[in-house]
């Protein structure tokens, strides 16, 4: 196998607060192979997006990285200094945020901002970047890129907003686009062309996505594999298909299972039945064990390592194999 | 646009016609003003005569045409105390506050932005808490007392600086100016800082909130993400976004600076018009202290017209506003 664009181990992140210190991811480890597209699910504060800033450093303090590696097509980047860092955000790692309508600096004109983010990455001349702009607004469907580029912000509506913020975050040709929720401030219509340009520009360009949702649709429709995220822990990762029809971790089951479908309308739709524990007061062992239908004593005590399941890696000791025949 | 700015245009003219109208009923209702230039033992007739000549027997919409139209010419009648057309002497006196004025507010916001910067992004260094301390100073203190402190120390103890007066003048036309000496710079400094140092502490304050605030904004984290240089997002990104509300405060203060500036010319015996208003109010000089009203709330308006302006400059989405609106 060829080597990951980008490979994380043991990812912990820490927020040091002054009663005590949280652990807002707690050994996450994935891959995201070449034009691939990894999506991240999960409820809200279950990690997904820390993941995703801690990656790109950009985890504010009280916050930091406290263990683990972040390797970036084979090189360390999670201790780099700052500079350095600076200089792989944006030209090897592009960062897509959540609200296209507050991303831009509504005081430059858009085409400013592009030229201004391709000019700190290359060495291109004012007129080459502009027409390098130019291009990457063509590219990511702006109608009439030549006139556009001198508006605004607020002169595009909140998809082409998203569009403008998607050529700033190729414009340097990343290894490794970090889309953080890209589509959960747009409208449902707009939502799909936002999904088909992301994954249309990883397949053109071989860029690696990692796609952090809430949107298990967006996930079916985009990704090739699928983390599902549980109290800032991985539950499952594998191929999406097989996440997505055959489910093993009962969180992931869970999640499936709350997927409204038009086939089973009669169906009440399953719940989860609690919340995910506050990040003050994760449980000893498993940290699903409270919510989790299947929980058994080992599940209170000691926490699941993640196993290997055919395509699929499941943290959960249902499927320890020594176990399993034990029982 | 230009509808915008007329509109703004004809609400000032309104403004203005509105001083004008009490800046005239100040001769009505401030007692007689024959009274105040006659001695005791002047005649009746003699009286009459005076009233007659300065027109003041006429119906008082007669004599408010009149004031009205001298206005529009800068004719603000004759001063009581110095039998001298007011406009000659208050233009004599304006170069002074204008050039006190304007190097208070440069001064204030430039080391007032510098500050405030310094302060937002180096939060918790010593010299960022000695800013918000000095700023609490700045904002505490009455301006006469921290004029007669500078001079204590720097004139009185030091020697350094003169305690009073703008120093030697060059003309340059009508307009005189203290700039081109040092004992003119020298002569400034003192006045400068005392009248500034109020509005200087605001804009510090206000920069330092503003960018904190800016900071924590998506497009900051988004121009961080694209890996721009951390100069290019303070200074360019985050430091932009804190002007528009300094220029709105910056702005009005300027009209601020000029009506507090009595105080500081009193202190620091600064000839300018200021000076003389005061001078004006403790001898009952009406036409003076009509035209002080007059002048400073034409500067207050004209100020506030040109901000409206400035900030369709800054920002794009209220040219926008504006042009629709229009």
């Amino acid at each position: 196998m060829t080597q990951p664009v980008l490979s994380v181990r043991n990812l912990e992140v820490e927020f040091v607060t002054r009663r005590a210190t949280l652990r807002a991811i707690n050994g996450v480890s994935f891959d995201i192979a070449k034009g691939e597209v990894l999506g991240v699910v999960g409820e809200s504060g279950a990690g997904k997006s820390v993941t995703g800033l801690a990656v790109i450093r950009l985890i504010d303090p009280p916050g930091r990285i406290s263990a683990g590696e972040i390797e970036l097509s084979g090189t360390r980047i999670d201790h780099l200094p700052l500079e350095e860092i600076r200089r792989v955000r944006g030209k090897r790692i592009g960062m897509i945020f959540q609200d296209p309508l507050t991303s831009l600096n509504p005081l430059y004109r858009i085409g400013d901002q592009i030229i201004e983010t391709i000019r700190t990455h290359t060495s291109l001349s004012e007129s080459a970047a502009r027409r390098r702009a130019i291009d990457l607004l063509a590219e990511v469907g702006i109608p009439a890129p030549e006139k556009r580029i001198d508006g605004y912000p607020h002169e595009f509506s909140g998809g082409m907003r998203q569009r403008v913020v998607i050529a700033l975050a190729i414009c340097a040709e990343p290894e490794l686009i970090i889309a953080d929720e890209p589509t959960t401030a747009l409208d449902v219509s707009v939502q799909a062309q936002i999904i088909a340009l992301i994954k249309r520009l990883g397949r053109d360009h071989g860029t690696a996505v990692m796609l952090v949702t809430h949107d298990m649709g967006v996930i079916a429709e985009t990704c090739d594999r699928v983390a599902v995220m549980y109290s800032g822990r991985i539950a499952e990762i594998g191929p999406v298909q097989e996440v997505v029809r055959n489910p093993l971790h009962p969180y992931a089951r869970g999640l499936m299972g709350a997927i409204p479908t038009l086939a089973g309308e009669d169906k009440r739709l399953v719940q989860i039945p609690g919340s995910m524990p506050r990040l003050s007061a994760i449980p000893p062992g498993c940290p699903f064990n409270p919510r989790c239908a299947f929980a058994f004593d080992r599940c209170r005590v000691e926490r699941p390592e993640p196993i290997r399941q055919g395509t699929q890696s499941v943290a959960c000791h249902l499927f320890e194999p020594a176990k399993e025949t034990a029982a | 646009m230009l509808a915008f700015t007329l509109r703004r245009l004809l609400q000032a003219i309104g403004v203005m016609l509105a001083v004008g109208v009490i800046a005239f009923a100040m001769f009505r209702f401030a007692g007689d003003p024959v009274n105040q230039m006659v001695s005791i033992d002047t005649s009746a007739a003699q009286r009459a005569e005076i009233r007659h000549s300065l027109g003041l027997d006429d119906p008082v919409l007669v004599q408010f045409g009149r004031y009205f139209i001298n206005a529009l010419q800068f004719k603000f009648g004759v001063s009581y105390q110095f039998r001298l057309p007011v406009s000659s002497l208050l233009a004599e006196r304006l170069p002074a506050t204008l050039e006190l004025s304007i190097c208070a507010t440069v001064l204030a916001m430039v080391a007032g932005i510098l500050m405030g910067v310094y302060s937002a992004l180096r939060r918790d260094t010593i010299l960022a808490r000695l800013f918000q301390a000095i700023s609490l100073i700045g904002i505490s203190l009455p301006t006469f007392l921290i004029g007669i402190l500078l001079i204590y120390l720097f004139a009185v103890t030091l020697g350094w600086l003169p305690s009073f007066g703008r120093g030697e003048v060059v003309k340059l036309g009508w307009w005189s100016t203290g700039l081109l000496t040092v004992s003119g710079w020298k002569a400034i400094i003192m006045p400068a800082i005392t009248l500034g140092l109020f509005q200087m502490t605001l804009i510090m304050r206000l920069v330092r909130a503003e960018m904190l605030e800016v900071l924590r904004t998506d497009y900051i984290r988004f121009a961080r993400a694209r890996g721009l240089t951390t100069r290019a997002i303070h200074f360019g990104h985050a430091l932009k976004n804190t002007l528009v509300p300094v220029i709105t405060v910056a702005g009005l203060q300027f009209g601020s600076v000029i009506a507090f500036s009595i105080i500081t010319e009193t202190v620091f015996q600064w000839p300018g018009m200021g000076l003389l208003f005061v001078q004006a109010v403790q001898n009952v000089d009406i036409p003076i202290m009509a035209a002080y009203l007059l002048m400073v709330s034409l500067i207050f308006v004209t100020i506030n017209l040109v901000v409206d302006i400035l900030y369709t400059v800054v920002d794009p989405r209220l040219r926008s506003t504006v042009s629709r609106a229009a």
